[in-house]
């Protein structure tokens, strides 16, 4: 499991529950690698900020992580963490490798709101 | 004032977070603001097998562990945030983050380390994460069997272009100069290995792709000659640089943009202190680091008491 303060997703019913659930979803699919470790930071700090967002992570090398690894969004992506943003179920933006807090902001205020 | 301190420390990887260990100890009033992730460049090493007393820990856990010893002595750490006014010349120095935010203190200590060197060729930002990497570790075996470039000439380019061969099937080395500047035993195993080739006196000037990077420019640089390689993958390990951009202007850096210090880790202004990845040092490790930052928190220390004449209990 990912040590981290985020919700965790461990399996595909609980990937489907969380986006059943919640209206915005952000799930950052990573390792305790360098370049994942500062986007939970920073989701971890976000989370006090956007109380209309959903914010969680899920182990890359979870079998049922293929979720996140197999979406068309990510089919591209060759660089940890995949960072996948939901709106109602639906996928409506992902990055791949590490994003800046002010970067993974922008993304929230656009998709989501504050 | 609530927002005002003894001492804030600006960074918070191993120089910083040791600084904050020993001030707040010593119970000065501590800040330390920190713009990205705590640990700083100890974060992005998996292992580290060579800090005296601990055998074997990852960077993240050694990162977090000093950064709890820090707290646990009253030490406050806002990380994540971004500065944006700094002034240091004045008695109280006073820094301003992203929302608007002042804090002021008798003194500063700067341990802002360093950054990944980027190249700075056409496309370079848009291939990030879609073939182009920074950490050979965290990403090669995206490029299970694939064809890939390993940009650098120092330990770790060869090191890692050596160990990027158990996924690719073909490691192409580019570096600029006609020779490494890495340790012998790192360029002999590089070249004794069949997966490597080597491109010398070359730069990758352009990366190019549509949805995913596949291919670079490179130009020799002798002959000026511009050749298209056709790549999946290329990973920048070409070094650091020191993060003083903010700094320019302000403090006495030297070429390489390192802030100058002295013995005591003090710098040309009075009541300013720096340590770590940013000071203009040849050795940068864990422990260099953890050592600048007990020299400029000792310093430090003894500047905000001779300014207070308080009892110091360091």
């Amino acid at each position: 499991m990912l040590q981290t303060n985020l919700t965790h997703v461990a399996s595909l019913t609980e990937h489907t529950e969380l986006l059943n659930n919640n209206e915005n979803v952000m799930i950052c699919c990573g390792r305790m690698g360098p370049m994942c470790i500062p986007v939970y930071e920073s989701m971890e700090e976000l989370e006090n900020e956007y109380s209309n967002i959903k914010f969680a992570d899920m182990e890359f090398d979870s079998p049922d992580a293929k979720v996140i690894r197999e979406l068309p969004e990510c089919r591209n992506f060759a660089g940890l963490p995949f960072v996948v943003y939901y709106k109602n179920g639906k996928v409506v933006k992902a990055t791949s490798s590490i994003q800046s807090r002010d970067q993974i902001t922008e993304i929230l205020d656009e998709k989501f709101g504050k | 004032m609530q927002n005002n301190y003894d001492v804030i420390i600006i960074g918070a990887g191993a120089a910083g977070l040791t600084a904050g260990i020993y001030l707040s100890r010593a119970k000065v009033k501590t800040l330390i603001l920190n713009e990205g992730a705590v640990g700083g460049q100890m974060v992005l090493t998996h292992e580290i097998a060579n800090y005296p007393g601990v055998e074997n820990i990852s960077g993240y856990e050694l990162a977090r562990n000093m950064k709890s010893q820090a707290q646990k002595f009253g030490c406050k750490i806002r990380s994540n945030i971004k500065i944006t006014d700094i002034q240091l010349t004045e008695e109280i120095k006073q820094v301003t983050i992203n929302n608007k935010e002042t804090f002021t203190s008798d003194a500063v200590i700067i341990s802002t380390g360093g950054k990944s060197r980027t190249i700075g060729a056409i496309g370079e930002d848009k291939f990030k994460g879609l073939g182009i990497s920074y950490c050979a570790t965290c990403d090669g075996d995206f490029f299970q069997d694939k064809e890939i470039i390993v940009v650098g000439g120092g330990n770790s380019a060869l090191e890692e272009a050596v160990s990027l061969t158990k996924y690719a099937s073909k490691v192409t080395v580019v570096h600029q100069f006609d020779h490494f500047q890495a340790f012998e035993h790192y360029v002999e195993e590089a070249r004794n290995n069949p997966k490597i080739n080597f491109k010398m006196d070359s730069e990758i000037v352009e990366f190019s792709g549509n949805e995913k990077l596949n291919a670079v420019r490179i130009r020799n640089k002798i002959s000026g000659d511009i050749s298209e390689m056709n790549i999946d993958g290329v990973f920048i390990l070409i070094g650091y640089v020191p993060n003083t951009e903010m700094l320019r202007g302000i403090i006495e850096l030297n070429g390489n943009n390192e802030i100058k210090v002295d013995n005591n880790m003090a710098t040309n202004i009075p009541g300013v202190y720096a340590a770590g990845d940013s000071i203009a040092k040849r050795f940068r490790q864990v422990t260099t680091a953890v050592a600048d930052g007990t020299i400029a928190a000792l310093s430090c220390a003894e500047y905000v008491h001779n300014n207070k004449k308080e009892p110091l209990e360091v």
